[in-house]
């Protein structure tokens, strides 16, 4: 019995193999807590793909190849994910999951493929000296948490001595990441910072909220994902907490976060990396080449979303980056090796969005040897309840980096040093 | 025909007592050590052992020790996914404090740990049993999750709680790490499965898993008849945690790579070992493999039809996968509450007679 299993399994994966296209795996979630986000993501990530073969049969005369493989937010099936892919020619992974970025770090730079982990995953592969496979451009959660650190010090007038910060946080990797940059950027500032933790799933936040309540901070931090974000937001509402002291990380700030809450969300932060709403030029050809045409991803009913958005923008500078090898190596048929170096060179420019169709979509940035992270740029997002619309509230804010570069440094040399690794771009 | 004793003759008691006391099935268990352990390291690839063979080893040595609690001692226990982080975490302390001990006495030093750990959290087991233990193991999962996502010194103080394993070597070839060679991979977990798997099958045959198996059946009685209680519900929650403990070592160290205590080691991992016995067979070594085997090769074999031969959306697959395995354990417990172990059991006595069954 074991034997033809065997022999199963091995002629679906040969058949499925073998083919000259540009593979990009899409390990995404569609099931599980975390699906609220995961969905949108994913349908936005294959959308932008497939508007590119439809429009532009594929980057550079070479159709495109998407192979999505569910993962639930599963450590272990991402492992699985990861390796039934990876032999299909894959040129990147985004798995957008912290622990699965974490778990595929060392598997990917031993098998010479890169990792873009868009403002999630280990914050210290900013340092491409030590990470050279690994990419978390345009930023990270350390500039996120200094991003909101200094949005606050603008509203108080450049003084926040004194005041009360708290992290609400999901107890795992993802939401332990900042705690060690407030914790420099209280030293420096002089606020009082304290953590709170959320345990997965995040359902249940009763006691955080009383202890918000006792403490009274006057700011809070939220770090959280999927079905915790509504929670969370509901449960501030309920206690009548100042909705504009309230302020989520990117991940933390998507329609389908907020609109249970109804008025009560009116006001609510969030940080962006990229632009929010349907209002850019990409959208019309969306959908043109793809929802009309019948081949959205999923039901085709997100467009437009904050998550749809985030997963375009992650296609899109993917496609870039395949754009950017491509000529350097002056091959239409990349691979992965090469794709790395397109991730390297990669420069957005205002002008290159504007063609793209995604005129002041996210900020400028430049990736180079030393510096995988790009400029790391956000903006504070503020949700109008009345016309549930999200719409970005400053410009593009740029961290603290003064106190962020070190702890990169930090991290990332204990790293190279934990494994030996020898540094890079000399 | 197959399964036969007749003229199998034994002249020995030490023959007589063997595991596989009738000729046919010792040949059968020959073969598949044969096959496993000189045929398959040279056939298998990343996607096998990654996907199959190393999660169904290592799951199989989980099975195996709740086994010996729950199946052969009547102590139903929801703490196993706390127990393998135990067995996890202290295998990543002792890998980065003591970088030059050998990685496979790492695994066993952190099996026992566990068994201390999992000891302690025994000792309720005296006074409650049923679901009221069940709820006291409960306990032992979310303390200790908690306990390595809050306690820093567990995980090196790292900023993000992760636990990563440096590259260990047993004789010079990497078993943890980026660096595994598949069948490198393959080969230390299947000789810790199958070491366990012996001990585990000899203990069961012996003084010990009798105290275990009187105290499961009546524990009253058994204690008139002379067995120790306290030796034997604690003995048997040290041996079980001892086996889930290298198996969360294992599993953090040569399979995953890196580990998370509430993502790696949560409640579900403990239902899915409990699952696996259930439907693989309470009290049945082979049945802790055959569990292990369906719940991880399932999922697999679904995805695979699934999504890559039918084209199905993935959310969709993964709900039908969700659907299929519930309903294999509902119909596991109504129709055959001694799982595949029992229809191997059957099997063989139909093949005994066969082809003449009158």
């Amino acid at each position: 019995m074991k034997k033809t299993l065997f022999a199963a399994i091995a002629a679906t994966l040969v058949s499925g193999a073998a083919m000259a296209d540009l593979v990009f795996p899409s390990l995404s979630y569609r099931t599980g807590p975390f699906a609220a986000g995961g969905i949108p993501f994913a349908d936005g990530y294959a959308d932008y793909f497939t508007l590119l073969n439809e429009r532009d049969g594929g980057i550079g005369g070479v159709p495109i190849k998407v192979i999505e493989c569910e993962t639930a937010y599963n450590t272990e099936k991402g492992v699985e994910c990861y390796e039934a892919t990876k032999g299909e020619g894959s040129l990147v992974y985004q798995p957008l999951s912290t622990g699965i970025t974490y778990q595929i770090i060392p598997k990917a730079s031993a098998d010479g493929i890169p990792v873009h982990s868009m403002g999630y995953g280990r914050t210290s592969a900013t340092n491409g000296r030590v990470f050279e496979w690994v990419f978390n451009y345009p930023t990270n959660y350390w500039n996120g948490a200094s991003i909101a650190v200094k949005h606050i010090l603008d509203l108080n007038d450049n003084d926040i001595s004194g005041k009360k910060i708290t992290l609400l946080y999901f107890n795992g990797a993802y939401g332990k990441e900042p705690i060690p940059t407030l914790e420099a950027l209280s030293e420096k500032h002089g606020f009082e910072f304290n953590t709170l933790a959320i345990d997965f799933p995040g359902q249940e936040q009763k006691s955080q909220w009383l202890q918000i309540r006792r403490d009274q901070p006057d700011y809070i931090l939220f770090w959280g994902w999927g079905v915790m974000n509504q929670v969370a937001v509901q449960e501030a509402a309920n206690i009548r907490y100042p909705m504009e002291n309230f302020i989520g990380i990117w991940w933390s700030g998507a329609e389908i976060d907020v609109l249970p809450a109804g008025d009560g969300a009116n006001g609510y932060k969030s940080l962006q990396f990229h632009n929010v709403g349907s209002d850019f030029p990409i959208f019309d050809d969306i959908e043109k080449y793809v929802v009309d045409t019948g081949k959205a991803a999923g039901a085709g009913d997100q467009i437009g979303t904050v998550l749809y958005n985030r997963g375009v923008y992650a296609a899109m500078l993917a496609a870039e980056a395949v754009r950017t090898a491509q000529d350097i190596h002056n091959t239409a048929d990349i691979t992965s090796a090469m794709m790395r170096d397109g991730m390297e060179a990669l420069t957005m420019t205002p002008e290159r969005m504007a063609e793209l169709g995604l005129p002041n979509f996210g900020p400028t940035f430049q990736v180079t040897c030393e510096n995988h992270g790009g400029e790391g740029l956000g903006a504070i997002a503020q949700w109008d309840a009345s016309a549930t619309k999200w719409a970005l509230v400053t410009d593009f804010i740029a961290p603290d980096d003064e106190v962020i570069m070190p702890l990169i440094e930090a991290d990332s040399m204990a790293y190279a040093e934990e494994n030996n690794l020898d540094l890079r771009c000399n | 025909m197959l399964y036969r004793e007749a003229g199998d003759f034994k002249t020995s008691y030490i023959e007589d007592n063997q595991t596989f006391p009738i000729a046919f099935d010792r040949y059968r268990y020959y073969a598949i050590l044969a096959i496993s352990f000189l045929i398959l390291p040279f056939l298998v690839n990343d996607y096998f052992v990654n996907a199959i063979l190393a999660p169904f080893l290592i799951y199989s040595i989980a099975a195996i020790g709740l086994n010996i609690l729950t199946g052969y001692c009547g102590q139903v226990s929801l703490g196993t996914g706390g127990f393998m982080a135990v067995g996890a975490y202290s295998c990543y302390k002792l890998m980065t404090a003591f970088p030059d001990v050998s990685i496979v006495i790492h695994i066993i030093i952190a099996g026992g740990i566990t068994a201390v750990i999992g000891a302690v959290f025994g000792l309720p087991s005296l006074r409650i049993k049923g679901f009221y233990l069940a709820v006291a193991t409960l306990a032992a999962q979310f303390f200790l999750v908690w306990l390595f996502n809050r306690v820093s010194w567990f995980y090196n103080y790292s900023a993000s709680g992760q636990i990563n394993a440096p590259e260990r070597t047993v004789f010079t070839i990497p078993v943890t790490g980026p660096n595994v060679e598949p069948w490198a991979m393959y080969m230390i977990c299947l000789i810790f499965a199958f070491v366990s798997a012996v001990i585990a099958r000899n203990l069961t045959r012996g003084a010990l898993g009798r105290t275990w198996m009187a105290i499961r059946d009546m524990d009253i009685a058994a204690e008139i008849i002379g067995v120790n209680p306290l030796k034997a519900k604690l003995s048997a929650f040290a041996i079980s945690s001892f086996f889930v403990g290298i198996s969360g070592a294992l599993f953090f160290a040569v399979y995953l790579g890196a580990a998370e205590a509430g993502d790696s080691f949560g409640i579900q991992k403990s239902f899915i070992v409990l699952f696996m016995i259930i439907i693989g067979g309470l009290g049945s070594i082979f049945g802790s493999f055959a569990g292990a085997a369906l719940l991880v090769v399932l999922p697999v074999i679904l995805k695979l039809i699934g999504a890559d031969f039918l084209g199905w959306p993935t959310g969709l697959v993964a709900h039908i996968q969700l659907v299929i395995v519930g309903l294999l354990i509902i119909l596991f417990l109504v129709l055959e509450p001694h799982g595949l172990a029992q229809l191997w059991r059957i099997a063989k006595e139909k093949l005994r007679l066969w082809p003449f069954p009158h």
